[in-house]
């Protein structure tokens, strides 16, 4: 009967990523607990910070400039069909500040810092160096996972506010040297537009949640790896496809509560 | 505890980080643009304030001299009042006529001060007696239709 393969096999399936839900969730909350260990020896969580933020720090300088050159052009040729081109500044950074910023600058580092670190913690699972570590009364979440939490949070949002800054002289270099927007009211225009509470701290607010939820997730499919080549390339990839569409998911959820409706 | 270069980037990437979001704050939003430190109060009420909300810009002449502190309803009144914060600097004279104004065809909404001739100053606390509201597009056009409809036809 494969009617009822079929119906076994999403069952099982549904049934699956309920468990692990719960599994991350109860990780996440290891990983709170074990922290204060990490806060004490924090030569750990700077030596995060270079490989998950410094690392990361070109892909999103440069992503940013290119994102915010398209904005640019694309705003320009936009606004300009309604005669108001001096509007160009809004539109690059409220775009940014809001949502760009912080979306994009969570995929690009999910890709490049959150696949890095499963890969990290998968290849010691399979090592051994995690039993090792538990052998010599180390709890390896302490040690290994706390640190990288940290750094991926405290790194999230300051790369954001880096993307949407470059973004937005990306845009100032399009719309105002090349095309020849009027600059004086692209920068008026911006900073009459752009409120402090609403839009950056909000995005940064945002860029927080994706942090946390990137590094949740890269960390426990990194931990939860099966411990084979296999495995850990298997869960290398999932953390990338997970982490994109909960930050995609998560983005809907935050503009909703921070933007809609007012 | 020994200094390392790792530390030297991390603590680059952490100022580069910071500095980007006072940037933002400062260039892109409404933090560093003119802040009244040292202000006084005075009010206002208008029959309609049209798309005017509170942090808009006061100007007199084209320059910037305060900002709108609060906008409610009066319900003695029922016209709304605006309470307004104008920097010290600035003094006005006591008939000074308040108009909502638009910047551009559809830009935002300020409130400008047109100086009246008095030699008294307006105070702290006091209030503006001449106003203009806003004008409402909708207003215009319905007054426009009724004095072509009375028009005799030709």
């Amino acid at each position: 009967m494969p009617a009822a393969k079929t119906i076994r096999a999403i069952g099982h399936r549904t049934i699956n990523a309920v468990w692990r839900i719960g599994m991350a969730t109860r990780f996440f909350f290891l990983t709170l607990m074990y922290s204060g260990s990490s806060f004490r020896r924090f030569h750990l969580i700077i030596k995060e910070l270079f490989s998950t933020g410094v690392m990361s720090l070109i892909i999103i300088v440069v992503a940013g400039l290119f994102v915010g050159m398209v904005l640019g052009l694309q705003g320009y040729e936009t606004l300009k069909r309604y005669g108001s081109e001096s509007a160009l500044g809004v539109m690059v950074a409220l775009g940014l500040v809001r949502e760009l910023g912080p979306v994009v600058a969570a995929l690009l580092f999910a890709s490049r810092a959150g696949s890095a670190m499963t890969a990290e913690i998968g290849l010691m699972k399979a090592t051994e160096q995690i039993s090792a570590m538990e052998m010599m009364a180390v709890h390896p979440i302490a040690r290994i996972v706390a640190p990288r939490f940290w750094a991926g949070i405290i790194s999230m949002p300051l790369l954001a506010a880096l993307f949407s800054a470059v973004g937005v002289f990306g845009g100032y270099f399009v719309g105002v040297v090349q095309i020849g927007v009027d600059e004086g009211s692209f920068w008026a225009q911006m900073q009459a537009a752009v409120d402090f509470e609403h839009d950056i701290l909000n995005g940064v607010i945002k860029s927080f949640v994706f942090g946390t939820a990137v590094t949740v997730i890269a960390l426990f499919e990194g931990y939860d790896a099966p411990p084979t080549a296999e495995g850990v390339s298997g869960a290398t990839t999932r953390t990338v496809v997970t982490s994109s569409l909960v930050i995609l998911m998560l983005d809907f959820i935050l503009t909703a509560m921070m933007f809609g409706g007012s | 505890m020994e200094r390392t270069g790792i530390d030297l980037w991390v603590g680059m990437f952490v100022v580069a980080g910071v500095a980007a979001l006072v940037m933002l704050a400062m260039k892109v939003g409404n933090l560093g643009t003119y802040n009244v430190s040292d202000a006084y109060q005075i009010h206002a009420y208008f029959a309609n304030i049209g798309g005017l909300k509170a942090t808009a810009s006061i100007k007199s002449a084209g320059v910037l001299v305060g900002r709108v502190e609060s906008i409610s309803l009066d319900t003695q009144r029922y016209e709304a009042k605006v309470v307004m914060n104008i920097d010290k600097r600035y003094q006005f004279s006591r008939d000074t006529i308040g108009k909502i104004l638009t910047s551009g065809l559809l830009g935002e909404q300020y409130i400008g001060l047109d100086v009246g001739g008095d030699t008294e100053m307006l105070k702290h606390g006091e209030q503006l007696k001449k106003t203009q509201s806003a004008m409402v597009l909708e207003d215009l056009i319905g007054k426009f239709m009724y004095s072509k409809a009375e028009e005799p036809a030709k």
